[in-house]
């Protein structure tokens, strides 16, 4: 479906965590971007609404800036606007919490 | 495609049609010219043989048409409608050839655009693995850090691993032959329990990596109690982890009864095909299943790609979680070869995705 150049890895999380089949997990997704279904596998559409909501694109310099969160900055945010967790973002919580710091 | 020629003889003239040729590819991946009747007599054929195997209906005039459109092309490659992706996901990603295996997911989830990851070793079976779980940890960790697309970790249920010489337990295969068939189904039942706890023990390590998802690939691949061994790991990492993605992607289209009598949930594991491979799958706790139909290397695409697509249809239309069919080298219609052909991995995937209702390959 395209990965993180379109809105793939979102449907493929829906997949995987909530076991929700294409139509439903596509559906899914785009209620909770505001798009169209359309508009997920489309990387035009998809590249502004990545950057508006922080979940990430691909991290060449030409496309993300150093505002833009990548990788588990954006995972955060994913997680936060789909309302799954995400394993690793619940660890990195847990860890950096020993130190006194509060997310 | 019809053409026609002119035959000129003498004082008459003769015009006779001639059917183009179509290049296709076969299922140990030769490329071959077809004509458009034989590829329609392949996709009647293919689904026949698969009905007669699966006891599944064929496929209806409608579907045979829109497989031929698909194969009466000799477009290089074909896709779906825009708007109508599927999801791929992956048993394993990356040659680990070049760079590091950071690197290979890197690639696939920056240059490939890959809707999911998949870091494995090179020796994907879980009973390697489960030594080396520290350092799958390691690398998983980093990866995590790194990636954004779902991240897994997968290997192969493999329980032939577990027999002697590579493991503790007497080799069943050797006893079969000889007659001793009580001897050789105690040997699996030992094999199950042991494969289990391996992948359960894997399968947390890599929990505590920060994995999004654990895959078991070609479940089944021993027979039935492979699969058994399979399905009894994935309840019990299930209970453990209620959020953790699991997939399962089977070895065949139906299960081998090397022992013949192991049930699970009451159902007889030998003789399942997709349909029933998914319902004792889904009951154990999977969230994605991936059925697996083996190529016919002497029979073209089409003929295979219809009868992939008979044998699983059910199982699609059925399923409650997301079904990926296991599509690449001999399995799913891709041909058998190490380096499977753009032209005929796009049909099959095309055509398995617009008829059978799937979510993923």
């Amino acid at each position: 479906m395209g990965g993180i150049r379109t809105a793939g890895d979102l449907v493929a999380r829906m997949q995987f965590t909530r076991g929700m089949r294409l139509t439903e997990a596509k559906q899914y997704v785009a209620d909770k971007l505001g798009v169209t279904v359309l508009d997920l596998s489309d990387p035009v559409a998809m590249l502004d609404v990545r950057k508006e909501k922080g979940i990430g694109a691909m991290y060449e310099s030409e496309i993300t800036s150093t505002d833009d969160p990548i990788a588990l900055e954006a995972k955060f945010n994913i997680a936060a606007l789909l309302d799954i967790p995400i394993n690793c973002v619940e660890l990195f919580k847990e860890k950096v919490s020993r130190g006194g710091t509060k997310l | 495609m019809v053409g026609y020629a002119r035959v000129l003889e003498a004082e008459s003239v003769e015009v006779v049609p001639v059917e183009g040729k179509i290049r296709t590819r076969m299922g140990d991946g030769a490329l071959v010219e077809m004509t458009t009747a034989e590829i329609r007599a392949d996709l009647e054929e293919g689904t026949q043989a698969g009905a007669k195997r699966s006891k599944n209906p064929e496929l209806s005039q409608d579907e045979l048409d829109h497989l031929f459109d698909i194969f009466a092309s000799n477009n290089r490659v074909t896709g779906v409608d825009i708007g109508d992706e599927a999801i791929l996901s992956y048993d394993g990603c990356g040659s680990q050839d070049m760079g590091t295996r950071l690197n290979d997911l890197q690639v696939y989830e920056q240059i490939l655009c890959a809707d999911s990851l998949e870091l494995y070793n090179h020796d994907y079976s879980y009973k390697p693995c489960k030594p080396l779980v520290p350092y799958e940890q390691a690398i998983m960790r980093q990866c995590q850090l790194l990636l954004t697309a779902p991240c897994g970790y997968g290997a192969m249920s493999d329980l032939g691993r577990y027999t002697v010489p590579d493991g503790p337990v007497t080799n069943w295969s050797q006893l079969l032959p000889l007659g001793k068939i009580d001897e050789a189904r105690e040997a699996q039942e030992e094999a199950v329990e042991l494969a289990s706890e391996d992948m359960v023990f894997v399968a947390d390590g890599m929990v505590e990596a920060g994995i999004d998802h654990i895959d078991f690939d070609t479940a089944g691949a021993a027979g039935d109690a492979d699969f058994l061994a399979t399905l009894k790991a994935i309840e019990k990492i299930r209970a453990r982890h209620p959020d953790l993605g699991i997939q399962i992607g089977m070895a065949g289209e139906f299960v081998l009864g090397m022992h013949g009598e192991l049930e699970y949930d009451g159902v007889r594991l030998a003789g399942m095909w997709p349909l029933q491979q998914m319902q004792a799958a889904v009951k154990a706790g999977v969230t994605i299943f991936g059925p697996a139909v083996n190529v016919n290397t002497g029979k073209s695409t089409a003929w295979n790609t219809a009868r992939v697509i008979t044998i699983c249809k059910p199982c699609c239309e059925q399923s409650t979680v997301p079904v990926h069919l296991n599509a690449g080298m001999g399995v799913g219609a891709v041909p058998m070869h190490i380096l499977p052909p753009g032209d005929a991995t796009t049909r099959a995937s095309r055509a398995a995705v617009e008829l059978m209702r799937l979510d993923g390959l």
